[in-house]
């Protein structure tokens, strides 16, 4: 019974955390400040410096200067976001978006980072359950005090010690 | 001096070869037993005294190209390309790793010492530390063959002799350059070392945990020095660059995190491995895949692979590079392959919530970190490749992905230590979390009470809200971490009578490499403060003429003048800028611009004021032609000298988790006789 408990705390715990996780990536999607201030971070300069269009402080670059004069006049003449980075995207090449589009192949690049954080989270908690750690007996923290612990564990707790010569770390 | 330089290379290659050959049959014939003409240990022995040599000729084609930079050869084409006469002195030095030809051979260099260092501690574990020669020899073999003959610093120039060079590039004059990317090396060739010893102990079957003890100093020590290298290269980004950010998610920046992430899983999963001598594959995996990181990192770094505003021009060594790591690879296959029944382990985690499987969590975040980073550095290789055309994955993509990540590992920092070994009670955990998530909750109501509030005007701002986080997760580790501080310093004040703070001396000495551990988290926390500052980062540019004002924050900067200067190796254009606070002027700012000679490059020199709340960073972007008025860029950005105090704090919790730990012995003679008392078991061996 007991134990039943505890494994449904841990996922309703972990229920809890995906969904904070999710609406914190969902909320991240938003605005920062204004649309220029956010489009201009969505962009990179291409004059070939590398840097985000809103950052590029090239004295005399006129690569960004021409980029953030049609990015105003896009904003003024009313075009949607999406509108203005397929405008530059036709124009300027697809490497002048700041992060892969969300649609395609490039769909992989956000999806992977997460699919193998899932699958190696799941793995690492299918292999802790498969050694008995989910559903093992709850063992209290007086497991560890030298004084309950059995000689044998004791006697390779100070083999430990003398081998690595030092005292255990954290 | 050219051809004494190229000389002692060729000569350094031949007994890095001999070191290998001799060293590898010296130690099969140990293996095997094999009767032969000379004795495998005289044969190992000179194998050793080989590498030594080795090391010394390095040494003198180091000092001969440093020799010509200060002579001004001109006839060697690397001092022309990286060195000019009026360069100043300390930059002279910079030469050497300015170039492709001169880093490699300053990493070839650095692996030399590293090896000489070795081969005369040679005693502690003869076979041991001749497996781990070996090993470093090959990896020298590599580095001298590509100095050798695809990048040779000695080459001489084609045609007449110029009277001067071309300079330094002016993005080095500077003086974190002269630190900087030795750090940077320093950690990238010193986990050569464990990579060795680790290599070694397999293919040697060695019994035990000595291997991990034996490379734990040099580990640590390896691993301060990349933490050193990549905050000064933040500083140097953050300072010369003048876009007043320190971290652009570059792939040259990348690949100086992705070695370091994996070396931090390592240094912490290595002590399931010496206290439950569980993991043993795992850790063998995450050493080797943190030296072929090195390598990739310097791979991106040199072949042009991806595009970088710090990459070295597009040469052939990166075909070297992918032959070199795909061998080290193979060679690391194999000896795992054919020795992984010694790497059994000797218990398995029991809990789900416990110290190790919090060790096993903050690994997998961390090597999670590190695909992200890795994912993000080579999609755009992969998708041309995959669709003919190239994206771009930059700083939105890692603030997405990676920023999350970040901030879970910082919970776990703080999580980890509260967790007992081997199991928990649930009346344990809300013991040890009581205050940590007070702490919390309290600051999440001072952030917003403070402002920062990432619903404001209706509007939702990820990066407040991520700072939020930020601030609330950093207040419960920190929390947690003095909570363990003064809970072991309360025992000891009680047993012997000591203040406080002599409690809290004396506890860390007891067991300096657990609480030089925290210190060291606790400067992770400091900085991950810092970094949470730039979301509320403002700026304002302005064409400022005489007595102009322009005003960001609590301050209003005005222009009282606008100069030039110039010296042999650059002339300079600068303003005066007096900056008031509530109506009362505080200093002066003189952001500067430059124009080096030799390169006839420009480069900014930014001026910032620094204090706990912010810098005030100060750009002089140039003039404008048409009015000849100078331009002026000022940022706001909180919290940044917060970035670099945490780097302090991380180097004396390192410095604190190398100095061994009192013994009872020691320790009994520093505690008066009557006040000597048992040692709480709590406070005995970090348990």
């Amino acid at each position: 019974m007991a134990t039943r408990l505890r494994f449904a705390f841990w996922t309703r715990a972990v229920e809890v955390t995906v969904l904070a996780v999710a609406i914190c990536f969902s909320l991240g999607a938003s605005n920062p400040s204004g649309r220029l201030n956010d489009l201009d971070h969505r962009l990179m300069c291409t004059c070939g410096c590398a840097q985000i269009l809103g950052e590029c402080n090239h004295v005399g670059c006129t690569e960004s200067t021409q980029e953030l004069t049609e990015l105003k006049a896009d904003i003024a003449a009313g075009m949607g976001d999406r509108q203005i980075l397929s405008a530059f995207v036709a124009k300027y090449g697809a490497t002048v978006l700041a992060a892969p589009p969300a649609h395609g192949f490039d769909l992989v690049a956000w999806i992977a980072p997460f699919a193998v954080f899932a699958a190696a989270l799941l793995g690492t908690i299918l292999l802790i359950r498969r050694w008995g750690g989910l559903g093992g007996k709850p063992q209290a923290a007086v497991a560890t005090d030298p004084a309950v612990l059995d000689p044998e564990e004791r006697e390779r707790l100070q083999r430990i010690r003398r081998e690595t010569g030092s005292d255990g770390g954290f | 001096m050219a051809a004494f330089g190229s000389f002692c290379l060729l000569i350094a290659l031949a007994l890095a070869a001999y070191n290998l050959l001799a060293g590898a049959l010296a130690l099969r014939l140990l293996a095997t037993g094999q009767p032969a003409r000379i004795s495998p240990e005289r044969l190992a022995d000179t194998a050793r005294r080989a590498g030594i040599a080795g090391f010394v000729a390095v040494t003198a084609a180091a000092f001969a190209l440093v020799w010509s930079v200060f002579t001004n050869d001109f006839s060697i084409t690397y001092i022309v390309e990286h060195s000019n006469r009026a360069l100043p002195i300390a930059y002279k030095f910079a030469a050497l790793w300015s170039g492709q030809e001169g880093s490699l051979l300053l990493w070839a260099w650095l692996l030399g010492m590293f090896g000489f260092v070795l081969r005369l501690r040679h005693k502690t574990d003869v076979r041991l530390y001749a497996y781990a020669g070996m090993i470093l020899a090959g990896v020298q073999v590599f580095f001298l063959a590509v100095i050798n003959f695809a990048a040779p610093p000695f080459a001489l120039l084609k045609g007449a002799i110029p009277d001067d060079g071309n300079g330094l590039n002016p993005l080095l004059q500077y003086p974190e350059m002269v630190i900087h990317p030795p750090m940077l090396y320093l950690g990238y060739v010193g986990f050569s070392v464990p990579f060795a010893f680790a290599l070694g102990a397999l293919m040697m079957r060695y019994p035990g945990e000595k291997w991990i003890r034996i490379t734990r100093t040099w580990t640590m020590v390896t691993w301060l020095f990349l933490t050193c290298g990549i905050f000064l290269g933040m500083h140097w980004a953050y300072a010369v660059l003048g876009w007043g950010g320190y971290w652009g998610w570059d792939p040259v920046e990348n690949a100086s995190f992705m070695p370091w992430l994996t070396g931090t899983a390592f240094l912490h999963s290595v002590m399931m491995q010496e206290r439950k001598g569980m993991m043993k594959s795992w850790n063998v995996w995450l050493i080797f895949s943190t030296f072929l990181l090195t390598l990739l990192g310097t791979l991106l770094t040199r072949a042009g692979l991806v595009s970088s505003v710090h990459a070295f021009a597009q040469s052939s060594i990166g075909t070297w590079f992918v032959v070199f790591m795909c061998i080290v690879l193979a060679v690391c296959i194999f000896t795992y392959v054919y020795q992984r029944g010694h790497l059994k382990t000797e218990h398995h985690l029991e809990s789900l919530v416990s110290r190790e499987s919090s060790f096993l969590f903050n690994n997998l975040v961390l090597l999670t970190a590190c695909f992200v980073i890795l994912w993000g550095t080579l999609f755009p290789i992969l998708s041309e490749y995959v669709e003919g055309s190239k994206v771009t994955v930059g700083p939105p993509f890692y603030n997405r992905v990676a920023v999350p990540i970040g901030l879970f590992l910082l919970f776990l920092t703080g999580v980890g230590p509260l967790l007992p070994w081997r199991a928990t009670s649930l009346k344990a955990i809300k013991r040890n979390f009581v205050l940590p998530v007070i702490a919390l909750w309290a600051m999440v109501i001072v952030c917003l009470v403070a402002g920062v509030n990432p619903w404001r005007g209706g509007e939702f701002s990820s990066g407040s809200f991520y700072a939020l986080v930020g601030f609330a997760v950093s207040a419960a580790v920190l929390t947690a971490i003095l909570a363990e501080f003064l809970r072991g310093a309360g025992v000891i004040s009680r047993q012997t009578g000591r203040n406080l703070f002599a409690a809290t001396w004396l506890l860390t000495r007891r067991n300096t490499r657990r609480y030089g551990g925290y210190l060291i988290h606790i400067g992770v926390v400091i900085a991950v403060v810092g970094l949470c500052g730039s979301a509320f980062n403002r700026n304002v540019e302005s064409e400022m003429g005489l007595n102009s004002t322009m005003s960001i924050g609590p301050y209003t900067l005005v222009q009282v003048g606008a100069t030039q200067d110039s010296n042999l190796n650059y002339s300079s254009e600068y303003a005066m800028l007096d900056v008031s606070k509530g109506g009362k002027k505080l200093f002066q700012m003189t952001p500067e611009k430059r124009f080096y000679q030799a390169s006839g490059q420009p480069q900014t020199m930014v001026a910032i004021h620094s204090v706990p709340e912010w810098d005030l960073y100060v750009v002089y972007e140039g003039t404008n032609p048409d009015t000849g008025q100078p331009i002026i860029k000022a940022f706001l950005n909180p919290l940044v000298s917060w970035i670099w105090f945490g780097l302090v704090v991380m180097v004396f919790g390192t410095f604190v988790a190398l100095v061994p730990s009192l013994t009872p012995a020691t320790a009994a003679l520093r505690v008066p006789a009557a006040q000597a008392a048992p040692v709480a078991p709590a406070l005995k061996g970090g348990d």
